[in-house]
């Protein structure tokens, strides 16, 4: 029963990896973003976070996460912002602005007289620039020294507010400055931080119609967000070069900033839909533990603008569990958080809808979730809904209560719930075999001589017996907890021999129930022709089943035919089933041997005895006394003739270096000319000696 | 016995003084013929010892030799004077020919030689 066991955890792997990727849904922030955080803000050996804007986004990220961090940091960072503002005549404002953000959040004992002369340099520079992001950090820098409790007022806030308006864009994007041509997202929300600044710097109320302005701007920016199939929202820039492009981390979290901050100032309702806010609070949720300090410091910051500002609040719908077990009757447990996991005001949480994988409704009745006040968590009993194993998309419907406070009713609009949330839940139960029979046929009638009922219940086991004549059946049903028919992942019927040749088979299934015939006359080959005893085990498995099984049927006892001449051989079974994970057998390579070449000697005393005849036919010609008188005398036919000669030895020393080292090509390239000077001085030549020849006859 | 060796005695004999009378632009022409065949028996003797093993240098060096014989022959009869049949060709022309063919047989034999 080992191997069984095994398998059974093998099923429950698979299953657990099949329903892994359910659980990975939106969670409200938690004790591991705390440690994330104090793990990507780490301070380098000297005791600091590095330059000031980083040094801001970590003392920010570990505020707004309650993360305490030793007095020493604190005072490092302090002093780091002090050593900035002690000369602000020299600073960019980008500085001063980091370094007095630092102060406003770890509350340092600063000079305060120093800060009018920050404030008067900040007042220059948003008088002087039209660039965004100076006017930027200029106004977020005054805005932070008005928030520590200094008198600051803006005197020409009308004029600050227009230069950056002056740089908006039809679709709700905004310039960096008058110069440029692209419009950025990135830009949008943080000349929307800017605006929302100097309305609280102003001394006087701004114009109420450029609020108005500003809020169909803002609309509009909403129009341009982007959104993943699973309800979330973000912002990206479009039309931007690589060295401006920033991530949609980064942008989105400009967008949330700009907004929440003008949301919290201006005095009229943003008429943005909750659904864009909650997929907004969705998108920086689902980047789970960010990856690198920037993002950890975007993610954190607009969640906690998110959380605590005037307009909207998010609310965070997340099972308890995605995994039901019919089983253990398991309840659907819901729970409604802000982002950051704090309890929502009393609402009402609905499932309005269930549907299958296919998308086909399972049901539509709209049932109320009860309350447990003690857990904080909405719960369903699962039974009443009448839903079978399997994976379902559930869709909840969460309604803020107005009626447990009737004396404020801005409560709906405050908080962001997006309407519907739907999330996949996956249902589990035992599954029933029933009518479980095996028995052996004969081939041609199909009269059954032996049917066996197993019940898998008890521990039983049937022996049977055939030959390659006759056939063998197997038919059972399986049904879920509900009395509906199951047709599960995985069923397979295995035979296995005593000397370990497994068989798998598939077991077909159809509605009714699982049949499989196995025809032992067209199996005998695959069974390799080898009779015997054969263990038979039947698998079922499924990740909505939680009886997952492999177990031994009986066995069986084949009587197959002699095996032909050239039968297959069944493979080698290996003694180590592991073993094929081990080193290949190498390879050796063949090469063709070499001829067998006689002794050099040999072949040297062969080229001699070659020139013997050569030298025989130059004594013999000696002999014969022939002379070269017939050579022509006059000098312009004696050229001719040994031209003639000298052109024979050019073109066989050609044909020489042909054999050595020349190609077919390049040989009758050379051949051509010397042919046709050889066609030319061995006319001239002959023609000569034939003409003296017949003169010689005539004379 | 002695009888038959006379006889042939005689013929050879005959032959020889035959042959004497032969111009001796074909006896060098016959002359080159003997040392081209020889020097093929010579490479078909050097294979029957050591094998055939580069065969293809083998029928190079063998049919270079018959057919520089086989060209001298052609040459032969077109020289020779008592061949009524090419009278009108004159022998340089032949000679060029022979040239030629040489050189042909041999660029083939060249090629082929490995």
């Amino acid at each position: 029963m080992a191997g069984g066991r095994s398998a059974l955890a093998t099923l429950v792997l698979l299953l657990a990896a099949a329903v892994a990727p359910l659980s990975c849904s939106v969670r409200p922030v938690s004790d591991a973003h705390r440690s994330a955080a104090a793990e990507l803000f780490a301070a380098s050996p000297d005791g600091s976070f590095g330059n000031l804007e980083r040094t801001y986004e970590a003392v920010r990220t570990f505020q707004i996460l309650e993360v305490e961090k030793d007095k020493s940091l604190t005072g490092k960072a302090c002093k780091l912002a002090a050593e900035k503002l002690a000369f602000p005549s020299s600073s960019p404002a980008k500085d001063l602005f980091h370094a007095v953000r630092i102060i406003s959040v770890l509350r340092c004992s600063v000079d305060s007289s120093g800060y009018d002369d920050v404030a008067a340099r900040l007042k220059a520079v948003i008088k002087e620039t039209n660039s965004l992001l100076e006017l930027y950090y200029s106004v977020g820098g005054l805005l932070s020294i008005k928030e520590q409790g200094h008198n600051i007022v803006l005197p020409d806030a009308d004029s600050a507010f227009h230069a950056i308006k002056a740089l908006s864009q039809n679709d709700g994007r905004w310039r960096y400055d008058t110069n440029s041509v692209e419009s950025s997202t990135f830009a949008a929300g943080i000349a929307l931080e800017a605006l929302a600044g100097i309305v609280s710097l102003a001394n006087a109320e701004v114009d109420p119609s450029m609020i108005g302005v500003v809020k169909n701007d803002v609309v509009k920016l909403f129009d341009t967000i982007k959104s993943y199939e699973d309800g979330t929202f973000y912002f990206d820039e479009e039309h931007v070069d690589a060295t401006e492009y920033k991530g949609p981390i980064t942008t989105s979290a400009s967008v949330v900033r700009g907004v929440t901050s003008f949301a919290n100032v201006a005095s009229v309702k943003l008429n943005i839909p909750g659904e864009k806010i909650l997929g907004l609070a969705k998108f920086f949720l689902a980047i789970g533990l960010p990856g690198s300090a920037k993002d950890c410091f975007n993610q954190i910051e607009s969640l906690s603008l998110l959380e605590n500002n005037r307009a909207f609040v998010p609310l965070i719908l997340s099972l308890h569990s995605k995994v039901l077990s019919l089983t253990s009757k398991d309840q659907l447990k819901v729970e409604v958080t802000t982002v950051f996991g704090y309890s929502a005001p009393p609402l009402r949480v609905n499932l309005v809808q269930v549907l299958g994988s296919d998308s086909k409704v399972i049901s539509t009745e709209n049932k109320e979730l009860q309350f447990d006040l003690d857990n904080n968590v909405h719960y369903l009993d699962i039974s009443p809904l009448k839903i079978d194993v399997g994976k379902y998309s559930t869709v909840f419907e969460v309604l803020v209560n107005c009626i447990n406070f009737p004396s404020e009713p801005e409560h709906e609009t405050i908080y962001a719930t997006g309407g519907r949330n739907t999330e996949t839940i996956f249902v589990t139960g035992l599954i029933k075999v029933d009518n479980m029979e095996i028995g052996i046929s004969d081939n041609d009638a199909g009269t059954v001589e032996s049917v066996q009922k197993i019940d898998l219940q008890k521990d039983t086991s049937v022996s049977l017996s055939a030959n390659h004549l006759q056939k063998l059946r197997l038919t059972f049903q399986l049904s879920t907890p509900l009395g509906n028919k199951f047709k599960p992942h995985q069923v397979f019927l295995k035979l296995k021999h005593e000397n370990n040749v497994e068989h798998l088979f598939v077991v077909p299934g159809t509605a009714r129930q699982f049949k499989i015939i196995l025809d032992f006359l067209g199996l005998v080959e695959k069974f390799y022709y080898i009779s015997g005893k054969y263990d038979l085990e039947l698998a079922v498995g499924d990740a909505a089943m939680e009886n997952s099984f492999l177990r031994a049927l009986g066995h069986l006892e084949l009587d197959l035919p002699e095996a032909p001449e050239r039968a297959p051989h069944p493979p080698a079974q290996a003694v180590d089933p592991f073993s094929k994970f081990g080193p290949k057998e190498e390879i050796s390579h063949i090469f063709r041997s070499p001829e067998k070449r006689p002794p050099k000697e040999l072949s040297l005393a062969f080229m001699g005895l070659t020139l013997l005849p050569f030298v025989g036919f130059l004594i013999v010609l000696v002999r014969l006394g022939v002379n070269l008188k017939n050579f022509p005398s006059l000098p312009a036919p004696a050229a001719f003739a040994s031209l003639f000669h000298a052109g024979i030895g050019a073109v066989l020393l050609l044909y020489v270096l042909f054999w050595v080292k020349l190609d077919l090509f390049t040989t009758l390239k050379y051949l051509s000319f010397l042919g046709v000077f050889l066609v030319f001085v061995g006319h001239s030549a002959l023609s000569y000696l034939s003409s003296t020849s017949t003169k010689h006859k005539t004379a | 016995m002695p009888k038959a060796t006379n006889d042939a005695k005689l013929l050879i004999q005959s032959l020889g003084k035959a042959y004497a009378a032969t111009p001796t632009n074909l006896k060098i022409i016959d002359l080159y013929m003997v040392f081209a065949v020889a020097t093929a028996l010579i490479q078909v003797v050097y294979m029957g010892v050591v094998g055939s093993f580069p065969f293809n240098s083998f029928l190079s060096g063998i049919l270079s030799c018959i057919g520089t014989a086989v060209l001298a022959v052609c040459l032969r009869i077109q020289v020779n004077k008592d061949n009524k049949e090419f009278k009108d060709l004159p022998p340089e022309r032949a000679f060029a020919d022979f040239v030629l063919c040489n050189l042909v047989l041999h660029l083939v034999i060249m090629n082929f030689l490995g």
